[in-house]
């Protein structure tokens, strides 16, 4: 939850934004036009030298841009003092850039320093952030950078971009150094923390899977940093604008679209249940009335505990002791369709058991759903892509349209 | 008269050289280093004048120090001004080295962090970049002064204070009773001034140099 003193996002307007080396002919990034809204994450992701990179470090201005304006909130901030722009700017880096010769808390507490805050609101601060990072403060807190795990390291990194609470967050692959797991679970906190804080997030990866888990809108970068596409992940993924996106897009888009969407989302089919306590006779002709094949066993606390089909309960002869098949695998409903179709490819009769946040058993889900769901997950992508662009050429003829009467208007005149 | 009796004789002449021998140097090394981290931080951004101030004062460390002390008496007299200033430049060139690579030496993607969350380039400097460079600066300081301890005895050439003043006495009365006991107190003297510093630099280490970054 948002605490009343903490920033919320602020929006970023990048225009004709161009970067030119003395020496090089061509531009590392060449006029960039964007608008990101407040609180929302937008990845840069595109091959290595694409210029993303740079892109990023000239909205802190680090990289001093050679043309074009960057506006953060409304302000323009091309010619402010860099200083305090960074101030307002959260930096986070790849393999943290945490400075080894201070303490954890020390690290966090380096911008809020130096504008001035109190030491006991500084301390303060570095609680909260670390909590909110999830490291237990009085076990961190005097750490040295080399006293931590990779993972670890980044999570400082992230809590000192926060520190003095900006309302843009700037992240430069900033899970890039860390090994997968780690890389993932980073990657879910970001998410947990982006649902608390409302950030402006901008992050740049070169990991398309990376990006779609992560963005609520991805630029899809080429060479000079030119925008290729910039849409959401369900929209890339369907509809790629050219050749040069579905190539980054990679095979299996299907697959990946599979990430977007959560067991919740789909039609969950009921399946017939009993539990341990029920009598033999009473299991027999719930299975009968079903008139299916097979039938959930449940556990007392309503957790799914075996399959049963007819065959096992003739064998069973009055204990369920041995009867029927032990459910190995479940999956929440917060769980990913992907995660759900492993579950049910594995699954030797093609379907999984959903469960609620206790383990409860709240239903199936089975290979014709999950086909059926994506069917028409991918048909509304496509629908909703065609009418985005017929949008968008409604809005280019209306312009014309427009520039040509104005035309017509001034030649009268 | 044995080694021993002389040093219970001498010992009141002998503190005071040894007293004078260390206060020399520790003065001379204070802004040995103050100018030496100084050139260094001037200089360690830009490649040919971080090279050029370490040509510079590796050219000094080349001209030997009775030549040195001999070549300033003329200009700045006897006694105390051309020790100092000689011992200063002989302590120059590992302190600007130490502290050129030091600096060079700090982690680019540390800079660029410290750039990236807002501190200016003097912050940068103070709080970032020279406390990763302390190490080596002060192993710079260290082998500074272990040399001006002994390059201060040539002071005593030029009427000079400290340790010097027995080996010369020593050196020029040579053959009476206590000429060798006149250069081995001198001598002594210097080796134990030289541990006792050593001993302290490793102190001050422990004191100054963050945990996070000890070896």
């Amino acid at each position: 939850m948002p605490d009343e003193t903490s920033t919320t996002g602020a929006t970023i307007e990048l225009e004709n934004l161009t970067k030119r080396y003395p020496g090089s002919s061509a531009p590392a990034v060449d006029n960039v036009n964007m608008e990101i809204k407040a609180g929302e994450i937008v990845i840069f992701v595109g091959p290595s030298g694409c210029g993303k990179s740079t892109t990023l470090k000239m909205i802190n201005r680090l990289i001093e841009p050679t043309g074009g304006r960057i506006r953060i909130g409304g302000e323009d901030v091309t010619d402010i003092d860099p200083v305090k722009l960074r101030r307002k700017v959260g930096y986070a880096i790849q393999s943290a850039g945490l400075f080894p010769h201070m303490t954890v808390a020390q690290n966090i507490g380096l911008v809020p320093r130096m504008i001035g805050w109190s030491s006991s609101r500084i301390r303060a601060r570095v609680e909260e952030l670390l909590d909110l990072v999830g490291l237990e403060p009085g076990e961190f807190r005097g750490r040295y950078p080399r006293q931590l795990s990779g993972g670890q390291q980044q999570r400082v990194g992230v809590a000192r971009a926060l520190a003095a609470d900006p309302p843009v967050l700037l992240m430069d692959e900033p899970f890039g150094a860390v090994d997968p797991i780690t890389r993932d679970h980073l990657q879910d906190e970001l998410i947990r923390l982006q649902h608390e804080l409302h950030k402006t997030i901008v992050f740049v990866t070169h990991d398309f899977d990376e990006a779609i888990k992560l963005g609520d809108r991805i630029a899809v970068l080429r060479e000079h940093s030119h925008i290729a596409q910039f849409d959401t992940p369900e929209a890339i993924l369907t509809n790629p604008a050219d050749d040069f996106v579905s190539g980054f897009v990679g095979a299996g888009a299907a697959l990946k679209r599979l990430n977007l969407t959560r067991v919740r989302d789909v039609e969950i089919t009921d399946y017939p249940t009993v539990t341990v306590d029920d009598p033999l006779q009473s299991i027999f002709d719930r299975l009968r009335e079903s008139g299916t094949n097979e039938i959930l066993l449940l556990d007392r606390r309503g957790r799914p505990y075996k399959w049963l089909r007819r065959g096992d309960l003739m064998r069973a002869r009055g204990s369920l002791a041995r009867a029927g098949t032990l459910v190995h695998d479940t999956v929440t409903r917060d769980a990913t369709l992907r995660d759900a179709l492993e579950a049910v490819l594995t699954d030797n009769a093609g379907r999984v058991a959903v469960t609620g946040r206790r383990g409860e058993y709240t239903g199936v889900v089975d290979m014709e759903t999950l086909m059926n769901s994506v069917h028409e997950l991918l048909d509304a992508d496509r629908l909703e892509a065609m009418e985005h662009q017929h949008e968008l050429e409604e809005a280019r003829t209306e312009r014309t349209h427009a520039e040509q009467e104005g035309g017509e208007e001034e030649a009268a005149r | 008269m044995d080694f021993w009796d002389y040093l219970g004789t001498q010992h009141q002449q002998l503190l005071t050289d040894a007293y004078q021998h260390a206060s020399a140097v520790f003065q001379c090394m204070v802004v040995a280093t103050l100018i030496g981290v100084l050139i260094g931080v001037v200089t360690y951004r830009s490649g040919w004048a971080g090279n050029l101030a370490t040509t510079a004062t590796s050219t000094i460390l080349t001209v030997p120090s009775l030549a040195m002390i001999g070549l300033l008496i003329p200009v700045v007299g006897l006694g105390v001004p051309p020790t100092v200033i000689s011992l200063t430049l002989y302590g120059l060139l590992p302190i600007v080295r130490n502290a050129i690579v030091g600096l060079r030496g700090v982690d680019p993607a540390l800079v660029d962090a410290a750039r990236g969350i807002g501190m200016s380039r003097t912050m940068r400097l103070l709080r970032v970049e020279l406390p990763l460079a302390w190490p080596p600066i002060l192993t710079g300081i260290r082998v500074s002064t272990q040399m001006l301890m002994g390059i201060a005895a040539i002071a005593a050439y030029a009427s000079g204070p400290g340790l010097g003043n027995e080996i010369f006495r020593g050196i020029a009365s040579l053959g009476s009773r206590n000429a060798l006991n006149q250069v081995l107190a001198g001598t002594l003297g210097i080796i134990v001034l030289a541990l006792l510093f050593d001993a302290a630099y490793v102190l001050l280490g422990r004191l100054t140099i963050s945990r996070g970054i000890r070896a």
